[in-house]
């Protein structure tokens, strides 16, 4: 009884959370401009999306931005993560204090505050205007801390004497990180940049503020889209983004399952030993 | 003296820690610098002044996320729970299905329940085949929570979730052993030895949720403002003074600051009992 | 410089902020030798050896290896090599490749490296074992990969930082025995780190005895054994009952209020000094025939022998005796003149010796308060 009260409950929320992206999934097929009423198949849908140059253009910008952001990303933030490893802990936990305020602060405020630096310092200094570089700028101050937060971990995992033990067999220190520490660290660089690519790709508040008009993201052209009484082509777009994520979602997950199995395999075989 | 070579390594953290200061530290000081002064740059406090001309906007803001993040509670509480007693594989995969709306983007999922909620939209329809309705949903308190309980769950339900896992077994064991009934367990180990993850579940829900635009233009209408709509029309809206806009996001921010100072009170109380 | 010294530290010092981590450790190191560093944690010890590594460097004072000074001197460009207290395998290499790392990075011939791998893998007894992950492999067997890896590079020293604390009792015997072994047949010198006395003693021509930053003696395990040079020494190396004395002249020595012959010389007259005797130098007699007077407290079967702890006019003794005895009774003591050792007061004495409140976990956390009382002490100083 109480087993079919906990399947019945889970069913529910699942329910709850996949309805509306089914009803989306289902309706970019119809073959009318309803959103309510079925009036058959069609592909017309994502036909005309594919011929829609501002949402083709913001497709682009939008991969564009996030893959930049996320290289710039993982490079800065996984320097950083080493540079604050090796510092005393006092300035070490400020750093990282600091390092926290934009997964903490709301993103409006984020969003607020760098549209204020870009705007006030395109004022006083000149040339500076909201552009492709500050919505760049931008997704690369919000992704590091994401990737801090994945290298970190394994850069304090990793035995501390491997990077001792290679430069003792003669590694010079750059040798050294790229034939060990970097081996070490790898899963939380990956993950890192999984993360911030898929933060950028999915922004919306903080692209908003400091985007410009010339430079619009997929989110802000469905922001605009939404409030202009709607095209089912919004459906057929968010249909493809949702099997995009779902997969890469499926690629992230599947990855770390076998880092799981391999660390508890490993374990295993310490044990038999 | 000597430096020890060591400490070399800790320079690589200067560029970031620049970009630290001109992102992150900057802005936020131009934040305050804006909030403290007039268009001409004049020192004024004329905007925090203003700012209780929106008092309803923010109690209304405080209210509609307070319960969000109570239904999140609610629903999110025992939907972890049955879900931590799963086996362990079984786990990863409902995981990964709440999850996955997180990934999606947020308007998407939003502008789903629009088309939903519509007077004509599909709930209507199908109210009014068994002969009700037509309800009116849409631009309603009603819906901007229901927004917020859709986006903000998976954030509910995920840091209860990783504490549930934790809590070692031998003390429900323990529990029983000592001749605890269900319920007792229930409410004298598993949601004391929870609340970590409900602290945090709450942060994450009530955060984003206290500073949402957006889920409110586009659920409830214009009729439902909520401080992060305010913000937005200082900045790129109808109304614009960025002043007033950065006062407000200042209040914003101390707000979110008391209120995780306040579930962090909760939560450290907590671990100290963890310890012992 | 002479040039048999293969390593030579010269008032060397280390500090942590305000902590004194070494203080003027100066140290030779004859080729071919096999060298421990032995002390409790926190002795200084380790900072020693990665000092010699280069993964350190000196607040002041010199290092040379073979008359050159190394100071300053990355560790890829020492020619000695260090086994690590948890091995520090490459994860991400098999057993093969970790052996081979050191003669990649120097870029040597593929067949000279397979060749040297190979020779290496069968000195430490791990044919067969080329493609196994190291992850996989057990913590001896981890042992002599590490021992394989620093060894094929030919180091002039090998640096061995308590590379036996992670192995079982057992394994740790056997592999003193092939450690020693190794080195034998290597001829190369050796620095090992250790805080266990027992495998200082058995494995070293020299045992250097560290605490809080300094150097107390250095010698071979005989004499660190027989002749320690103070009450540290004496406690920490075995088992030592250290009583306060005075020296009457050469050859006559006042404790507990009796005048004993001893063979030690060279003190002042009446000068007041530390008696070391240890408990197995202690014989057991009927009372009337003792020199001292004693009433057993404690009685411990050990195997071997009997540990009793007996009351000397209210100081604590350990005597190790073959015959029984039972709590209460009373005893004499008798002690053949050898058996004195006599030291100078240090800023040890008074600190150790006395097993009135014995036991050996009761030893273990006197030990760690002591240290800890001892670091807090010289952070004032």
């Amino acid at each position: 009884m109480k087993k079919f009260f906990s399947k019945v409950y889970v069913a529910f929320i699942f329910l709850f959370l996949y309805a509306p992206i089914a009803v989306l999934l289902v309706f970019s097929f119809n073959n009318s401009k309803s959103r309510a009423v079925w009036h058959g198949f069609t592909l017309k849908w994502y036909g005309e999306l594919f011929r829609d140059e501002a949402i083709i253009n913001a497709f682009i910008t939008t991969l564009l931005v996030a893959t930049l952001a996320a290289i710039i990303a993982t490079l800065l933030g996984t320097l950083a993560a080493i540079g604050f490893k090796n510092m005393r802990k006092g300035p070490r936990k400020f750093y990282m204090q600091v390092n926290n305020i934009p997964m903490l602060n709301p993103e409006i405020v984020t969003g607020v505050s760098l549209m204020l630096l870009f705007v006030y310092c395109g004022r006083v200094l000149g040339g500076m205007e909201l552009s492709f570089t500050t919505l760049l700028l931008a997704h690369v101050t919000f992704n590091v801390p994401y990737v801090i937060l994945n290298v970190m971990p394994k850069l304090q995992q990793m035995d501390g004497h491997l990077y001792e033990a290679a430069l003792d067999l003669g590694c010079k220190p750059v040798q050294a990180f790229f034939k060990v520490v970097l081996h070490e660290i790898m899963p939380g660089i990956v993950s890192g940049f999984i993360m911030a690519f898929t933060l950028s790709f999915d922004d919306f508040v903080i692209s908003y503020f400091t985007s410009g008009a010339k430079s619009q993201t997929l989110s802000i052209i469905i922001y605009a889209m939404t409030r202009k009484r709607i095209s089912p082509k919004i459906n057929a777009l968010s249909s493809i983004m949702f099997i995009t994520v779902f997969v890469l979602l499926l690629i992230v997950n599947l990855r770390q399952n076998k880092e799981k199995n391999a660390s508890k395999s490993k374990r295993k075989g310490m044990l038999r030993s | 003296m000597r430096k020890h070579s060591k400490n070399k390594k800790k320079y690589l953290s200067a560029i970031y820690i620049l970009w630290m200061l001109v992102f992150t530290i900057i802005p936020l000081g131009l934040v305050v610098y804006f909030s403290l002064t007039t268009i001409d740059g004049k020192f004024t406090f004329e905007n925090l002044k203003n700012i209780g001309e929106y008092t309803p906007v923010f109690l209304s803001s405080i209210k509609l996320s307070a319960i969000s993040t109570a239904l999140c509670l609610l629903l999110g509480y025992p939907f972890a729970y049955i879900i931590s007693k799963v086996k362990a594989s079984k786990q990863v995969i409902f995981m990964i299905f709440i999850m996955l709306p997180m990934w999606i983007n947020f308007l998407l999922r939003t502008y789903a329940w629009m088309t939903l909620l519509e007077n004509n939209g599909i709930i209507n329809r199908l109210l009014s085949f068994i002969g009700i309705g037509p309800v009116h949903m849409i631009n309603t308190q009603g819906a901007v929570v229901l927004g917020m309980v859709y986006n903000f769950l998976p954030y509910m339900i995920i840091p209860i979730f990783n504490v549930m896992t934790k809590i070692d077994k031998s003390y429900i064991e323990a529990a029983q052993d000592l001749g605890a009934n269900n319920r007792r367990v229930m409410t004298r180990i598993i949601f004391p030895l929870s609340m970590p993850g409900v602290v945090s579940g709450i942060t994450m829900v009530f955060v984003p949720a206290v500073s949402t635009f957006i889920i409110s233009t586009m659920l409830g209408g214009g009729s439902n403002m909520m401080i992060g709509d305010l913000i937005e029309l200082q900045f790129l809206g109808g109304s614009y003074d960025p002043n007033l806009g950065s006062a407000l996001s200042l209040v914003l921010m101390v707000l979110i600051l008391i209120s995780m100072g306040i579930m962090n009170e909760f939560d450290s109380g907590e671990e100290d009992v963890l310890a012992v | 410089m002479q040039d048999t010294n293969v390593v030579t530290l010269e008032n060397v010092c280390v500090d942590f902020g305000e902590e004194k981590v070494l203080d003027h450790i100066s140290l030779s190191i004859k080729n071919k030798e096999f060298v421990t560093l032995l002390g409790p944690s926190g002795c200084g010890k380790t900072t020693t050896l990665r000092i010699i590594a280069g993964f350190l460097e000196p607040n002041s004072g010199n290092i040379y290896f073979e008359g050159k000074n190394m100071v300053g001197v990355p560790p890829y460009k020492r020619a000695v090599n260090t086994i690590f207290q948890r091995y520090a395998l490459f994860p991400h290499l098999n057993v093969y490749e970790n052996v081979a790392f050191g003669l990649r990075v120097k870029k040597c011939k593929e067949k000279e490296i397979d060749e040297k791998v190979r020779k290496m893998l069968k000195t430490v007894n791990l044919n067969g074992f080329e493609n196994r992950d190291v992850s996989h492999l057990s913590g001896g067997q981890q042992q002599r990969v590490a021992i394989a890896r620093a060894l094929i590079n030919e180091p002039k020293v090998l640096l061995l930082d308590e590379p036996l604390s992670a192995l079982d009792l057992k394994l740790r015997k056997d592999m003193q025995v092939e450690l020693k072994n190794i080195q034998r047949e290597t001829g190369i010198t050796f620095i090992f780190v250790t805080h266990d006395q027992e495998e200082a003693l058995s494995m070293s021509d020299t045992v250097v005895v560290m605490d809080n930053g300094v150097i107390q003696q250095i010698g071979t395990p005989e004499d660190i054994y027989n002749e320690p040079i103070n009450a540290f020494v004496a406690d920490f190396i075995g088992e030592s009952n250290i009583i306060d004395g005075r020296m009457l002249e050469d050859y006559k020595v006042l404790l507990d209020g009796v005048v004993f012959d001893c063979v030690d010389k060279g003190f002042e007259k009446n000068e007041a000094v530390d008696v070391v005797i240890r408990p197995e130098d202690v014989d057991v007699v009927e009372p009337e025939k003792g020199m001292l007077k004693a009433t057993v407290t404690a009685v411990t079967f050990k195997g071997v022998h009997f540990e009793i702890i007996a009351d000397v006019q209210g100081f604590k003794w350990m005597i190790q005796s073959t015959d029984i005895s039972y709590v209460g009774d009373n005893i004499g003591l008798y002690i053949e003149p050898d058996a004195f050792h006599i030291m100078k007061k240090s800023k040890y004495s008074g600190m150790f010796g006395d097993y009135s409140t014995f036991s050996d976990e009761m030893e273990e956390i006197a030990g760690i308060s002591f240290s800890e009382q001892e670091d807090n002490t010289d952070a004032q100083a």
